[in-house]
C-alpha cells in the first residue's frame, strides 16, 4: 500500500540525503529530479498526509477495518480526510446503499480525530484551542 | 530506453512500478558506491520523465536486484543489469485529486498540480450549464438558485476538485528524418515547393488527464466548504 503520506516521507528523506550530498546534486544531470522533487513535495506538504505518521496511519486503517471500505477508498480518504458527507459520498462508490446517515457521520467524526487536520483552518476559534490543548 | 515493466501495483495517485534496466556507468564515476552511482543514474533517466502507458516518474524508491556489472571492450564504462522499483504518478480512473486552475481557454479548464501540469477539463465536463466568458478568458457555472441565476467564476489559481475520467499517453519519441516525398523534385526553372509547414511541430503533451467536475462535491473547494 503506498499511500500519499509514504510518498510524502520518502520524498523527504531522499531531500536530507541530498543536502549532505554536496555540490554533486546541483549537476544538469540531477536537475529533474530536483524539479519534481520540489514541485511533488510543495504540493503534498499541503495536503493531510504532511501531518501524518506512520502510528496515526496504523491507527487509521484499525478504525476504519469495521466500516468495510476497499482499499483504494481507505486511502483516498487517508489523502483526502474528507470533512462533509458530500466528500465522503465522493470517495466511497454507492455510499447511499452502504452506509447509512449515522454510519457517514460517525465516519466524519472518526476521521477528525484520527487524523490531523489543518491548523490554519481550525483557527477559527482560537479560545477553544487553547482551552483544549491545555486540557489535553 | 532499454526499460522493460514488469508489474504495476496500483494503488493511488502515485504506483509502484517494477522495472528492470541496463545501467552504464562512467569510469570517473567508479569511486562512487555502486548503489549510489546506480540510484544517481537511474534518477537521472527517469526523474520528471513520462514513460509512455506507465506515467510520470518521480524517483527510485529501491533497488530489488542487481547483477553482476561487466565492462565490454571499447568502453571503459560498467553496464550493471538492475531492477527495481520506482515511484510513478498515474492516478486511477474515477480517483479524486485536487489541483489549482492554471487557465480557461475554449477547450477547458486547465489544471496543474505543481509537479504535474496537463490535467484538462473539457467543457462537456463541467458544472452545468457552464458559459465561457470570453472577456475575461474564464469558464464560469451558471448555478441556479431560488433567487435567480448565480455566476461562480472559475478563477486562476483557485483549488478545484476533479475526479479523472480518462488518461492520453502521446509517444513524442523521435521520429526519423522526413522521406522526401514524390511531387518535391524540383525541376530547373520552377519554384521550390512548398513552405516547409511539417518542419515546426506542434508540441504535445506525453500524458494528460481529462477530468469532471459534473458531480456533487467536484468543483471548486470554496463552491462547497460552508
Amino acid at each position: 500500500m503506498l499511500s500519499n503520506f509514504e510518498i510524502f516521507k520518502l520524498l523527504t528523506d531522499l531531500k536530507e540525503q541530498r543536502k549532505d550530498s554536496g555540490k554533486n546534486k546541483h549537476s544538469v544531470g540531477q536537475q529533474n529530479l530536483n524539479t519534481i522533487m520540489y514541485e511533488t513535495l510543495k504540493y503534498l506538504s499541503k495536503t493531510p498526509c504532511s501531518r501524518q505518521s506512520p502510528e496515526i496511519v496504523k491507527e487509521f486503517l484499525t478504525t476504519m477495518m469495521p466500516h468495510k471500505l476497499t482499499k483504494a477508498e481507505k486511502l483516498q480518504v487517508l489523502n483526502h480526510r474528507p470533512q462533509t458527507a458530500v466528500e465522503i459520498q465522493l470517495m466511497v462508490e454507492e455510499s447511499e446503499e452502504r452506509l447509512s446517515e449515522e454510519q457517514i457521520e460517525e465516519l466524519i467524526q472518526t476521521i477528525a480525530e484520527i487524523l490531523p487536520g489543518d491548523p490554519e483552518q481550525e483557527n477559527k476559534t482560537p479560545a477553544e484551542m487553547e482551552e483544549a490543548a491545555e486540557n489535553s | 530506453m532499454c526499460c522493460l515493466l514488469l508489474v504495476a501495483r496500483d494503488c493511488i495517485m502515485f504506483v509502484l512500478v517494477d522495472m528492470v534496466d541496463t545501467v552504464r556507468i562512467s569510469p570517473w564515476d567508479f569511486h562512487k558506491r555502486l548503489n549510489d552511482a546506480i540510484a544517481e543514474e537511474l534518477n537521472k533517466k527517469l526523474a520528471n520523465k513520462v514513460v509512455y502507458n506507465v506515467g510520470l516518474c518521480i524517483c527510485l524508491y529501491d533497488i530489488t536486484k542487481m547483477d553482476d556489472s561487466f565492462i565490454f571492450p571499447g568502453d571503459g564504462a560498467s553496464h550493471t543489469k538492475v531492477n527495481f522499483r520506482y515511484v510513478v504518478f498515474h492516478p486511477f480512473l474515477d480517483e479524486v485529486l485536487v489541483g489549482k486552475i492554471k487557465y480557461c481557454s475554449q477547450e477547458g479548464v486547465h489544471v496543474t498540480m505543481g509537479f504535474f501540469d496537463d490535467i484538462l477539463i473539457p467543457p462537456e465536463s463541467l458544472q452545468q450549464p457552464a458559459k465561457f466568458d470570453e472577456a475575461e478568458q474564464v469558464w464560469l457555472w451558471e448555478y441556479e438558485t431560488d433567487e435567480g441565476a448565480h455566476d461562480l467564476y472559475m478563477d486562476q489559481g483557485e483549488e478545484i476538485r476533479f475526479r479523472v475520467t480518462d488518461e492520453v499517453f502521446v509517444d513524442t519519441s523521435p521520429t526519423g528524418p522526413a522521406t522526401a516525398t514524390e511531387d518535391t523534385a524540383a525541376q530547373p526553372g520552377q519554384s521550390t515547393g512548398p513552405p516547409p509547414e511539417a518542419a515546426v511541430e506542434k508540441k504535445e503533451a506525453p500524458y494528460t488527464l481529462l477530468g469532471t467536475i459534473s458531480e456533487p462535491g467536484l468543483g471548486l473547494l470554496s463552491w462547497w466548504n460552508n
